[in-house]
């Protein structure tokens, strides 16, 4: 479990969250929605431990989250970070080095899954076989919290299916917990179970999208432009 | 079963009403073993918990067991499964007579159109 208490987060003048309070549940896939600017990427941040909260604290399992809590939560960031003189190859080995918890079986099924080949250089590669690479050493880490900020953005939809496929596949809820930041609610609507909706830095609501078709009888998109 | 779900309506409810249809239909008959959580989830393509939930509720209706290992079956109780078409059966109906009472159309009205309709549509039936 996942524990945000009061989380507050300043950036020189600029504030980016106020006062930020929700639970993420284990075994559970959690959306975390709104505009841009509304502060997702900053709260996914201080979850994984690469911000430090100007306020307030992070509890992952009860421990404080620090920059060692990236042992426990794999995140894939929506900015490139990988060395670009890389063969696939040659950064499943580098993963593999620097993890623990790396599952090079999962990582090669991973790659086939994905239609990636060990040879091939990470400089050259399309968006959306980058984007794919990202996620195949994010999911091949067998740790309990996956973190995803927009893993969908500026991908094709065929792109967009196999990321939505890969998470189905090879993440296991009863032992792995997945958080993720999206504008493409109507593509992932189908694979969450709760939504957490933030504006101007709060956390405006936090619902289970089966409850929000079955009382408010709304999809998630409709619900979310009354919310705001 | 790769459907389009409508985004107003539980999704768990949708994949149960499949199921129900397809007892029905007799896609799957008594002592039959339904796919796995995982399976089922990737087939369908929503997540494994909301799968979860359709097993728990169905096995809560009776109409499938869950044997620990094993997995999920249909009812070996056949009385269960008429019951589950009558149910299916008088539920469509309802539906059509509240819509249709809604228009003031009367009793004998949808029955003319109902006999009419079969008449002439014995052979469109069969495409569902």
């Amino acid at each position: 479990m996942i524990q945000v208490n009061q989380v507050s987060k300043s950036f020189l003048t600029r504030k980016a969250l106020s006062d930020c309070r929700v639970t993420f549940e284990q075994g559970k896939i959690t959306g975390v929605i709104g505009e841009n600017g509304s502060g997702k990427t900053t709260l996914l941040k201080i979850i994984s431990g690469l911000l430090k909260p100007t306020k307030g604290t992070v509890l992952i399992d009860g421990e404080h989250v620090t920059r060692r809590i990236c042992q426990r939560v794999a995140f894939l960031h929506d900015q490139d970070y990988f060395y670009w003189y890389f063969t696939i190859g040659e950064l499943i080995r580098y993963y593999d080095a620097i993890y623990d918890d790396f599952n090079k079986e999962k990582a090669e099924t991973l790659l086939l899954f994905m239609n990636l080949r060990d040879g091939q250089k990470i400089n050259y590669l399309s968006k959306g076989n980058l984007t794919r690479l990202k996620m195949v050493v994010t999911l091949a880490r067998d740790v309990p919290y996956i973190i995803l900020d927009e893993p969908f953005l500026g991908l094709d939809p065929m792109v967009r299916k196999s990321m939505i496929q890969s998470m189905l596949r090879y993440i296991d809820l009863s032992k792995q917990t997945l958080i993720m930041s999206t504008h493409e609610i109507s593509e992932v609507d189908l694979i969450l179970d709760d939504v957490i909706l933030m504006k101007k830095g709060r956390v405006i609501a936090h619902e289970s999208i089966e409850n929000i078709r079955e009382y408010e009888q709304k999809d998630v998109v409709s619900w979310m432009e009354d919310m705001y | 079963m790769t459907r389009e779900f409508s985004r107003h309506k539980p999704i768990y409810k949708q994949i149960m009403e499949h199921i129900c249809q397809d007892i029905v239909r007799g896609v799957y008959v008594c002592g039959n073993k339904l796919p796995s959580v995982r399976e089922l989830a990737i087939e369908v393509g929503v997540n494994a918990n909301t799968i979860q939930r359709v097993y728990q509720e169905l096995e809560r209706d009776e109409i499938v067991v869950s044997k620990r290992g094993q997995g999920t079956f249909i009812t070996e109780d056949e009385e269960r499964i008429n019951v589950l078409k009558e149910e299916m059966k008088k539920e469509i109906v309802q539906r059509f007579i509240t819509d249709m009472m809604k228009m003031g159309f009367t009793y004998d009205e949808m029955l003319t159109t109902i006999k009419e309709e079969a008449k002439n549509g014995d052979s469109s039936e069969s495409s569902l």
